[in-house]
């Protein structure tokens, strides 16, 4: 996973680079709980543009992650995330709670 | 005639969290003789992966046992079977319903059935307590659009 903080606008970059399964989720909720935990981040955005494959464990550790953002006052946002991935995203009623933004343009694209 | 396939695989693996990409991947790359599109793939090698993933946290709780897979290709669908011999589902009802975890302290999402209903055109589960579980999957596989643009052509 690569991580970038950009403290200005206190946003939390998580880059995710690896397949999404209950295997790897282990070790990306232990990274991205202490990243979150260290930075506190007003906003923290998953990156999915090197994910190609994500089952339901990723909705797990999404909504975990999420709470976690929550409880220190900040929000949550996916991008770049593939069609398979969205519909997987879609059936588990997640996206209710956090939206999923297609980059081009914004700020994002600058720290990515 | 419609119980005949055409070809068969066996898979046998060890129940680590490792061997989950190995598993949907091998059999993606079985399934693709029947020249799926994209979007089945996915759907296949989801399905799988829940499949196995309950294999081990719920069947073997993360203990060591072995998850067994088999694939048979017919004309037009795909039968995927994988079983483990590990504690068994008490009540199959519940645990296929939307939602439903028994290990919520695992952050599981209570998708995993749900998801392989959705994603398969037929999903069985049979499970015996203390003897083992068994999932068995069907997708129907659309002939590929090649084919279709050829005849009309013809």
């Amino acid at each position: 996973m690569k991580v970038e903080y950009k403290k200005k606008d206190k946003l939390l970059i998580l880059k995710i680079t690896e397949e999404i399964d209950h295997h790897s989720c282990e070790k990306i909720k232990k990274r991205a709980d202490y990243e979150i935990e260290i930075h506190i981040p007003k906003k923290v955005v998953f990156d999915f543009s090197n994910v190609n494959f994500m089952d339901s464990s990723g909705i797990g550790m999404i909504i975990g992650r999420y709470k976690l953002a929550k409880m220190f006052g900040g929000e949550m946002e996916l991008i770049n995330v593939k069609p398979s991935i969205k519909k997987i995203l879609e059936m588990s009623g997640i996206l209710k709670l956090i939206s999923i933004e297609e980059t081009g343009g914004s700020e994002f694209e600058k720290c990515i | 005639m419609k119980n005949v396939y055409e070809n068969e695989m066996k898979l046998e693996f060890l129940s680590k969290s490792s061997n989950e990409s190995f598993a949907r991947i091998t059999v993606a790359a079985f399934a693709s003789q029947l020249d799926p599109s994209l979007e089945e793939i996915a759907d296949i090698k989801t399905a799988v992966s829940e499949a196995v993933t309950n294999c081990i946290i719920h069947g073997y709780e993360e203990k060591e046992g072995i998850i067994k897979i088999k694939c048979r290709l017919f004309a037009n669908s795909i039968e995927i079977e994988i079983s483990d011999n590990g504690k068994g589902i008490e009540d199959i009802e519940k645990a296929r319903q939307v939602l439903y975890t028994s290990k919520s302290e695992l952050e599981r999402s209570g998708m995993g059935f749900t998801i392989m209903e959705s994603f398969m055109d037929e999903v069985k589960v049979e499970s015996v307590l203390g003897v083992g579980t068994k999932v068995t999957m069907k997708k129907m596989i659309k002939v590929s659009d090649g084919i279709e643009e050829m005849e009309v052509k013809l």
